[in-house]
């Protein structure tokens, strides 16, 4: 078993060999003549406009967020699945009680609209009530 | 037969064996997708360099290699040089668990036609596919580029997207085989068993994901040209370009060998063993098989390349998560439904 994972590695290694190689060979073939145009950053021929870390969509970090919970979900539920003949009834029951609590999860998260990636007309939260009292005089 | 050749040598040999092969896969796959883009779009492809233009590839990666390695001046040198290494060395790793026949006897022991027969294989294919997110993801960020970081933050959110019902597929094959090892799996689909009938939809739910996970269309927003340039590429030149090229076209045939040993019942061809063959011969006629079903897969992913187009960001989006991810888990209720009423 032990040298199994043996041969992985160093099949891994061959390919990291092989990666290196390449660099190295490339080292000699590739010509080298640095100008200013060619090392700046690409924009269309244009020069680059602000940062290049902009703003971006702040649903990639809830999706993120999302797939965390449910990997780890489908992390408990592999060796379930493994013994999952040998132990039958109880352990479906026990997991179905597990998946029907994460589901409860999965709805409240579509209800509440997170992945919705397109909001033609976001909802911008607004409080109704006054907190303070704007004397009008 | 000395423990040295038993151990070291054997070992040895199937690795440079199965390196080679897959290299020489990836060119002539390159090479069957640029002549099938011409076939459907009526026109040559190439057609110059050697018989039917098959030295194509390697024309390609000796003008690749003679090219300038330029390198933006805010770039991020090592996490830039670091991301196609990573690639294309997660690409090349998966492969290893895979089994090619059955173990034949060779000069009186037995000796696998795999790398390594580890028992947790399913777990190690789903890990070294998650760790291929960061290849594409580290080069968005490290080219110091609009169109990089824009195409590595799509590439990262879709990739963990389709990685869940990736993985609730694959569940519902262990709870059918009780295990992990993809040897006892290939096995258990001997005769008419193939994976395929036993577990459609999640057989449909894992193609679609492989798809989704190597970036290829419909699912090639990573490095959408019209909107992206070159998405996550496209400050790459030369070396390390031909790199991620690489990494692309192995992931493809590792995803079909993958898809092959699940789903299509591995290198089994429907009831060889009772034909009454020499075991050498058995062997042969599995791995011929077996490369015959990873080609019939691989030209799935080039045809469907050049006949669907791209899906609209919020199409993948709730794709992954309101149909592809329900349906897995659907699918894995009813399996473990089944397998306790069968008991």
């Amino acid at each position: 078993m032990f040298a199994d994972y043996g041969q992985i590695l160093v099949f891994m290694l061959f390919a990291i060999a092989f990666v290196a190689i390449a660099f190295f060979v490339a080292l000699f073939l590739a010509p080298k003549k640095p100008s200013y145009s060619k090392e700046s950053t690409y924009e269309c021929g244009e020069d680059t406009e602000g940062e290049t870390w902009v703003r971006f969509n702040v649903r990639y970090y809830v999706v993120a967020l999302i797939f965390i919970i449910f990997d780890v979900e489908v992390v408990f539920l592999f060796p379930w699945a493994v013994v999952f003949k040998e132990l039958g009834l109880f352990a479906f029951v026990e997991m179905a009680v597990f998946l029907i609590i994460l589901i409860l999860g999965f709805v409240y998260v579509l209800a509440k609209g997170d992945l919705q990636w397109d909001k033609p007309q976001p909802v911008i939260p607004e409080l109704k009530r006054q907190i303070f009292k704007v004397d009008s005089n | 037969m000395p423990a040295a050749v038993q151990y070291i040598i054997i070992p040895l040999v199937k690795v440079v064996l199965i390196q080679i092969t897959l290299l020489i896969g990836v060119a002539l796959t390159v090479w069957l997708e640029r002549r099938t883009a011409g076939f459907i779009q009526d026109r040559y492809g190439p057609n110059r360099v050697g018989p039917f233009g098959l030295l194509q590839p390697v024309a390609d990666v000796v003008k690749l290699f003679m090219k300038e390695d330029i390198v933006p001046e805010k770039a991020n040198k090592f996490i830039h040089s670091l991301a196609p290494a990573i690639s294309v060395t997660i690409a090349l790793s998966t492969i290893a668990v895979i089994p090619f026949a059955d173990p034949i006897q060779l000069f009186g022991s037995e000796f696998k036609l795999q790398i390594a027969d580890v028992n947790i294989g399913i777990l190690y294919i789903l890990a070294m596919v998650s760790l291929g997110v960061y290849g594409v993801t580290l080069s968005g960020w490290a080219s110091n580029n609009k169109y990089s970081l824009l195409g590595g933050l799509r590439s990262s959110a879709q990739m963990i997207s389709y990685e869940l019902s990736m993985g609730v597929a694959v569940l519902g094959i262990i709870l059918v085989n009780g295990t992990f090892e993809l040897d006892t799996i290939v096995q258990n689909q001997a005769g008419w068993k193939w994976n395929i009938i036993l577990q459609p939809v999640g057989f449909l739910i894992f193609l679609t994901a492989a798809f989704a996970e190597t970036n290829r269309t419909p699912f090639d927003l990573p490095e959408a040209e019209q909107e992206l340039v070159g998405g996550y590429h496209t400050e790459y030149s030369s070396l390390k370009f031909a790199l991620f090229f690489l990494s692309e076209y192995a992931n493809v045939i590792v995803s079909a060998c993958v898809i092959t040993t699940l789903y299509l019942g591995g290198y089994q061809f429907p009831y060889l063993q009772t034909f009454g063959l020499s075991p050498v011969l058995v062997s042969i006629l599995q791995i011929i098989t077996f490369l015959i079903k990873i080609f019939i897969i691989v030209f799935f992913f080039i045809w469907i390349r050049w006949t669907v187009p791209r899906f609209r960001y919020d199409q993948l989006m709730v794709l992954g998560w309101k149909v592809m991810l329900p349906l897995a888990l659907a699918n894995l209720t009813i399996t473990a439904i089944i397998v306790t009423l069968l008991k």
